[in-house]
């Protein structure tokens, strides 16, 4: 009888977890095998097995719609990450300095994030509309010179998508930042101020520094926000004008689903994939590696 | 005990006759994505229509994406082998369908009812596969219609143009006057299907039916298609700034409040006005785009069948083809759709002056060879050929680049597979 618990013992937590690992297994890592699969295939309309060796990926390189998606995830990716970072960590130290209303100041910084991007979309279409929004207020108001176009002008108007998805996120990068700010210890900084140190020095010499983790955290959160980022494009741009708001996801979506080239669709897919192993891969590895020795 | 025997054989009975009734009677099962105001109300009359023949109706809407949605849940369940009985699918793509050898064929129904007379050859041929009736048409809806509001011409003291020149005349008098001229949408489906309106007009139906639908390269690459493009760019001129990622019914309700002179849109258009209570003559023009009143660029929505195991789910669908081939289904769709009806020689008392013209054009045209299918709305070409062009088209719209450069990108898509 002992014995028998002590096998139970051994085998509950494997048991629960079973489940689990096996929906993982299945719908996670089963997916984007059946999904590396299919781009080795000539599917259109529905999956086929008939293969086409590396055409997909051919046609895919050829296009020069994929290019501009590419583009504009690279444009994307770096822009929104880098000021959301800069944003977040600005007001997260302006929030530190014990000031009076700082839960209230927090929530309202931090309440975009409960916002699902397709109403932040929405709201900036409308707002950045030279028509309706900006431009139409500033001249209402006798800026008659006044102009700002980016959402209809092709060569920016992944700049706006970076507009909104940085009011989006940037709250919750501060609350990040403001958690990690908190547990320094004031003994440090103090200890700082003795030796005669300036807040300016204190902030880039000990401070920020030890906000590594939080850095490595947020970065990782942002990065692959902005890699599936999907739903933002369509609401706000429509991937337009034309297709110059382009992003893999959505440029994956249109392939995949409305133009009846489910193999494309899969290759870029599997080309989208292999981004982010490409660069988390690296970084995550030499991240742990460092905490462990630390 | 007695009683107890006789109400179990009463209800033995009673089983019985509801196993036969279900025995005669089929489910149906319709996969479409009417889901909206008059569409809505058009597929409950079809409902009730079966149902008065004892089936039962099995509604399958999914909601969204023009059909996008509703086709990623119908590929998932004819991959599972579950298919509806019917699924709402158009154009090439019912060729696609057929290629995968799930589709019904209906050829005893459409003998009965002698759809090869009510339906012209350009009609009938998209809903064959193989020379099998495999779909059934519901409406036309005609795509080359310009819509006008008479009041803003009048206070620019413009007409109502009737060539690509007419309309540039116009188009800058109504911005002198301080409207915007045309009222658009800039979505790609939107700027393609302004330009096969304007392919249509520049080139007539021939060309049009030579480039667009056989996508004969000479054709392509001709002067005539680069005069398209430079006509497509005139058009652009008299677009205001607000109009990227613009849906296609706020630019109608642009010319419905006087904003701006005329849109280039298919006849769904129509059901805007309509709700906004204008009068078709009076309050808003419909007229055939520019040089193009000897063409008839169609969209028409299609009931596909497909393969059912059982016997009653067959009797079913045949049934349910008949009732959507049938003159009062047709007209009362149509009248809440905006469209005319897919079957010739109807009464069209009932439906409006735009009806009417449409109607008139489309059996005229049947005749003369100007019936072709419309690109922008998948009727032409297979979808990822149709995607392919459609880009080109869309970043010729939105970019300086040149009508010679994209008239070899456009003959460089239209050999997309």
């Amino acid at each position: 009888m002992r014995r028998w618990v002590d096998t139970l013992e051994a085998w509950l937590p494997k048991l629960v977890i079973a489940p689990t690992f096996l929906c993982c297994l299945v719908f996670v890592y089963g997916y984007i095998l059946w999904t590396a699969v299919l781009s080795f295939t000539r599917s259109r309309m529905l999956p086929s097995y008939e293969l086409a060796g590396l055409a997909q990926y051919q046609a895919l390189f050829a296009s020069e719609r994929w290019w501009v998606a590419l583009k504009n995830l690279a444009l994307f990716g770096t822009f929104f990450t880098l000021i959301a970072l800069a944003v977040g960590l600005a007001l997260a130290i302006l929030l530190d300095q014990k000031i009076r209303a700082e839960s209230f100041i927090r929530s309202v910084y931090l309440y975009p994030m409960a916002l699902s991007f397709i109403v932040t979309g929405t709201a900036w279409k409308w707002m950045l509309n030279p028509g309706l929004g900006l431009e139409k207020l500033m001249r209402d108001w006798g800026f008659a010179e006044f102009s700002f176009e980016w959402l209809v002008d092709p060569e920016m108007a992944i700049y706006t998508v970076v507009i909104a998805g940085v009011w989006q996120s940037s709250g919750f990068v501060m609350a990040f930042f403001l958690a990690g700010l908190r547990a320094i210890d004031p003994e440090i900084v103090k200890a700082a101020k003795v030796d005669g140190a300036s807040m300016p020095t204190i902030y880039r010499r000990i401070i920020i520094p030890s906000l590594r983790p939080v850095f490595f955290s947020s970065l990782l959160i942002l990065a692959h926000l902005a890699i599936k980022s999907f739903d933002l494009v369509v609401a706000l741009t429509g991937g337009g004008p034309g297709f110059a708001s382009d992003l893999p996801a959505t440029f994956m979506y249109s392939f995949a689903f409305t133009r009846n080239q489910i193999g494309l669709g899969a290759a870029s897919a599997m080309m989208m994939l292999m981004t982010v192993v490409a660069v988390f891969v690296p970084f995550l590895y030499s991240e742990l590696r460092r905490g462990r020795r630390a | 005990m007695d009683s107890i025997l006789k109400s179990c054989a009463s209800s033995a009975v009673a089983l019985g006759i509801a196993f036969t009734g279900a025995a005669r009677a089929g489910e149906i099962e319709v996969l479409h994505w009417w889901t909206s105001g008059g569409e809505a109300k058009a597929a409950a009359e079809l409902k009730k229509t079966l149902e008065a023949k004892g089936h039962t109706w099995k509604d399958f809407a999914v909601a969204g994406g023009g059909g996008e949605n509703a086709m990623t849940v119908l590929k998932s369940r004819v991959v599972s082998g579950n298919a509806p009985s019917a699924a709402q699918i158009k154009g090439p793509s019912i060729q696609e369908w057929g290629a995968e050898g799930v589709l019904a064929n209906i050829n005893d129904v459409a003998k009965a009812g002698s759809w090869d007379k009510l339906l012209p050859p350009a009609v009938s041929g998209v809903m064959k596969y193989k020379g099998n009736y495999v779909a059934v048409p519901v409406n036309v809806h005609r795509v080359n219609w310009m819509w006008a509001n008479p009041a803003v011409f009048k206070k620019a003291g413009a007409q109502i143009p009737k060539t690509w020149e007419e309309f540039d005349a116009a188009a800058r008098k109504i911005q002198k006057a301080g409207f915007i001229a045309v009222a658009h949408g800039g979505q790609p489906w939107q700027d393609f299907t302004v330009f096969e309106s304007v392919v249509l007009g520049v080139g007539g139906p021939a060309f049009y039916k030579k480039a667009l639908v056989d996508l004969d390269q000479a054709s392509l690459k001709s002067a005539t298609m680069e005069e398209a493009f430079a006509t497509l760019s005139t058009v652009r001129k008299y677009i205001d700034k607000g109009a990227p990622n613009r849906d296609w019914n706020l630019a109608t309700a642009m010319v419905i409040n006087g904003k701006a002179g005329m849109q280039f849109m298919g006849d769904w258009a129509k059901g805007e006005f309509t709700a906004a209570g204008k009068k078709p003559g009076t309050d808003y023009v419909c007229v055939p785009a520019p040089g193009t009143a000897s063409g008839f660029t169609f969209n028409i929505d299609s009931f596909v069948m497909f393969t059912q195991k059982s016997a009653d789910a067959r009797k079913a669908q045949s049934d349910l083809a008949a009732a959507i081939m049938s003159p009062e289904f047709q007209e009362v769709f149509n009248l809440n759709k905006g469209s005319i009806p897919a079957r010739l020689n109807m009464d069209l008392a009932k439906f409006d002056d735009c009806a009417k013209l449409s109607s008139r054009d489309f059996v005229a045209t049947s005749k003369s060879g100007g019936l072709v299918p419309s690109i922008a709305h998948g009727m032409a070409v297979p979808a990822a050929t149709a995607g392919a062009m459609q880009d080109v088209v869309t970043q010729f719209f939105n970019s300086s680049t040149t009508p010679k450069s994209a008239v070899a990108r456009l003959a460089q898509a239209a050999t997309t597979k």
